[in-house]
């Protein structure tokens, strides 16, 4: 499909952009690719008459949409009556419009297909905002739909405006002002397709309140006429010549590195990169949006690596001579300071994004190409060819021997311990649930201690780092898998931040869990101090300062999180001695309905390793330090 | 360095800010912009100006290409291009200046367009180092307007 001389990218690089971006002049009107695309009905279809909410929310059935996270309001109450009016979607309140946002990312991220939520204009709107940026960030297929006022009243400051599309160009794919009420229906299947497809992220589509109301025949296209968003841009494919490489330089390598991120899963490559990884004997190490792409027990696993990684994916990546990227950005923190990571490595790059490479490392071989083509291409290639399959022994022997030395540890204290309270919970499922985190320490700590061994089983904010979004995300992720375990791991400063969805698992009877290590500190802020800032207390006590509670002043505790979930009838427990623990996560595993685990832990844990930013790998701080 | 950027879009609301905000976020100041439809009128082409370290701008570059209703966009800097721009300047000048104003515009084949009796509106045509000159010479009459399209350019051959 490539329509340019297909080795040009070797012969360039990508220090000649200006003739690669010619070369992909893309001058046609035509989808290159529509097989690739999503399906289209064969012929436009016109509705009957309808209202243009009714016309939305038929749109959105024919994108087999069956859940819609919505919070109304006055310039989106149309939407709302024409929802109630849906066999297929079913309309989930939450209790805050962000709380709804992150519902929807919870729900694409295991699903990996897109999901929707909804806002009314103006302060409806705007907390939407940050669901939007933290999809943006974490490439989620997130469909944003808002209200706004009268086409009439925009731009005259009319009561709950703002300019929603304006605000939010920075942090969308794509996003839509919906003008003429007979555009509703194409923008709608524009929408889904832009924000599944490529590389995902979020749409957002701003539909005033006259579009809503007016009443007109819906034409549903067959075909979209996206010039600018079509073959290079949705589906590259490498070809042999360009991927032929990759095997002579693993052919040579001597201590060679796969480095994969959160492509590896929107790409729906997982078995791809086991069947070439095991193929070549190269070792796997990952981000954590890679987190589950390769299974944490395989031989060779890494695990996770970056500022809070394992010591063996660390040194493993730093002394590599190799370093295959698929799928993975080269994030700050993965990377520390940028000319110490794999400063003696050739890096080749596969990632279906070309503006990524090169922009935070320069690599040897960038290579744009969808990661599942490239790497299912890259294991025929290399059963076919005469590809020589190095001698990695010594270097996976001294990979083992690193992650025999250096596993995830902890030190078993006269408390329970965030660590020790996730490495039961693991104990307890065996691995089989669904985890979704707040941001801070116990993120951390559920990625070392929770062993993700499947794909879309690790749901947390990364890119962004956005604190309470571990309770919505796990009612997502719950109503998108009903039959699976859902566990929200957080910290009591996350949990407050969106404490109020335990309103939305209430009613709606989402049944997911949540333990909160209770440590009555914003722990990861806490650990910044103790190591930078002489332990001084930067508001970073969420208790009475002058009374912290804790494991050994149990009266002090602050909040009652038992209370708090009573209040909104959630069944809830507090744990502070080791001897109950077990027991506890126990109880509300088999509790029929949503859970709130309140674990209570000391605040003087710090989560290592840790290679402070700017540092590199090699001055990773151990537990042992 | 100065880069040229020519970038092929949808003619659709929002696009042009959609550009802009890509370098603006980034920190790069858009020395010139110019925006206009093409036979085709659902398509426009954006012209701009950006001076700036090469690498970032790169990045730049490809982020304005990801965008959706992007259709190409090359970078002139380092490849052939016929380059243009008109200037419009309104000067006052006296009666007996107004030969010396008129030699300068014969020699740079620039335009007298509108002669009152205390003023002239000139309009010439030129790359960037042609415009310069001729801005420079003009600099001593008393320039009271300027306006300029900012750069256009088109590859060679």
């Amino acid at each position: 499909m490539l329509d340019f001389p297909a080795n040009s990218y070797l012969i360039l690089g990508s220090f000649v952009f200006t003739a690669l971006i010619r070369l992909q002049h893309r001058p046609k009107f035509t989808m290159k690719n529509p097989e690739k695309a999503i399906e289209f009905p064969e012929q436009d279809s016109t509705g009957p008459e309808m209202k243009g909410a009714d016309v939305m929310v038929a749109a959105l059935e024919r994108e087999g949409v069956d859940v819609v996270y919505a919070y109304p309001g006055g310039a989106s109450l149309e939407l709302h009556q024409a929802l109630t009016k849906s066999k297929q979607i079913r309309t989930i309140l939450p209790r805050f419009e962000q709380g709804g946002g992150f519902m929807a990312h919870g729900h694409a991220r295991v699903t990996g297909k897109p999901s929707v939520c909804m806002a009314t204009s103006g302060p409806g709107a705007t907390n939407l905002v940050t669901c939007i940026a933290d999809a943006y960030m974490d490439s989620v297929p997130l469909i944003a739909i808002t209200g706004q006022v009268y086409q009439q009243f925009i731009g005259k400051a009319a009561f709950q405006e703002t300019d929603f599309y304006g605000m939010t160009l920075p942090i969308v794919k794509h996003s839509y002002l919906v003008l003429d009420k007979e555009d509703l229906p194409r923008i709608i299947k524009e929408a889904f397709h832009i924000a599944s497809t490529g590389r995902p992220g979020p749409v957002v589509i701003d539909i005033p309140k006259d579009v809503q109301q007016e009443v007109f025949k819906p034409t549903f296209p067959s075909k979209l006429d996206l010039p600018g968003y079509q073959g290079d841009v949705i589906a590259p494919t490498a070809s042999d010549l360009e991927l032929e490489p990759v095997l002579d330089l693993i052919s040579k390598a001597k201590r060679p590195v796969l480095y994969i991120g959160g492509g590896i899963i929107s790409g729906n490559a997982h078995e791809e990169l086991r069947a070439f990884a095991e193929l070549t004997g190269v070792p796997v190490a990952s981000t954590l949006m890679g987190m589950g792409a390769f299974d944490a027990e395989h031989p060779l696993s890494l695990y996770w690596f970056g500022m809070h990684g394992t010591v063996a994916g660390n040194w493993a990546v730093c002394d590599s001579d190799l370093l295959i990227c698929a799928g993975a950005r080269f994030d700050d923190r993965i990377t520390g300071k940028v000319d110490k990571f794999a400063p003696e490595a050739k890096i080749v790059h596969i990632d279906i994004d070309v503006s990524e490479h090169n922009k935070n490392k320069r690599v040897n071989l960038p290579i744009h190409s969808d990661v599942k083509h490239a790497l299912a291409r890259l294991a025929s290639l290399a059963k076919k060819k005469s590809f020589k399959k190095p001698d990695l022994s010594e270097w996976l022997a001294t990979c083992d021997q690193w992650k025999a030395q250096h596993p995830f540890s902890y030190e078993k204290g006269e408390h329970i311990t965030q660590q020790e309270a996730i490495e039961t919970l693991y104990d307890i499922t065996k691995g089989d649930a669904i985890i979704t985190t707040g941001v801070g320490q116990h993120q951390m700590w559920a990625a070392q201690f929770f062993k993700f061994r499947e794909p879309r089983t690790y749901i947390s904010s990364l890119g962004l780092g956005t604190m309470g979004f571990g309770l919505p995300a796990a009612l997502g992720a719950k109503v998108a898998c009903p039959d699976r375990l859902v566990i929200n791991i957080d910290g009591d400063g996350c949990f407050l931040m969106n404490i109020q969805e335990l309103g939305t698992a209430k009613i709606e009877k989402i049944h997911a869990k949540s333990i909160i290590l209770n440590n009555q500190h914003l722990g990861m802020v806490v650990q910044w101090e103790d190591l930078m800032y002489d332990s001084i207390r930067g508001q970073t006590i969420l208790c009475d300062k002058d009374d912290i509670g804790g494991p050994d002043n149990i009266n002090a505790l602050y909040p009652d999180f038992v209370k708090i979930a009573e209040g909104f009838g959630v069944a809830g427990r507090r744990v502070i001695k080791r001897e109950e623990l077990r027991e506890a996560i126990e109880e509300m595993i088999a509790h029929d309905g949503p859970y709130v685990l309140e674990v209570v832990v000391p605040y003087t844990e710090h989560v290592l390793p840790m290679i402070k930013q700017g540092m590199s790998a090699k001055e990773i701080i151990l537990p042992t330090d | 360095m100065r880069h040229i950027i020519s970038i092929l879009v949808e003619n659709k609301f929002g696009v042009l800010a959609r550009i802009a905000g890509m370098f603006s976020g980034r920190g790069f100041n858009i020395e010139t912009l110019n925006v206009g439809p093409m036979l085709d009128s659902r398509l426009s082409r954006i012209t701009a100006t950006i001076i700036g370290d090469s690498e970032a701008l790169d990045q730049a570059i490809k982020q304005v290409y990801k965008l959706v209703n992007v259709l190409e966009v090359t970078d002139f800097s380092s490849s052939q291009a016929t380059e243009r721009e008109l200037v419009m300047v309104k000067l006052t000048v006296k009666p007996d200046q107004r030969s010396e104003v008129m030699q300068v515009c014969d020699i740079f084949r620039a335009k007298i367009i509108d002669v009152a009796p205390e003023s002239l509106n000139i309009e010439m045509t030129g790359n960037s180092n042609k415009v310069r000159a001729f801005l420079n010479l003009i600099e001593p009459y008393n320039v009271i307007e300027m306006a300029r399209t900012g750069n256009l350019a088109l590859k060679r051959g």
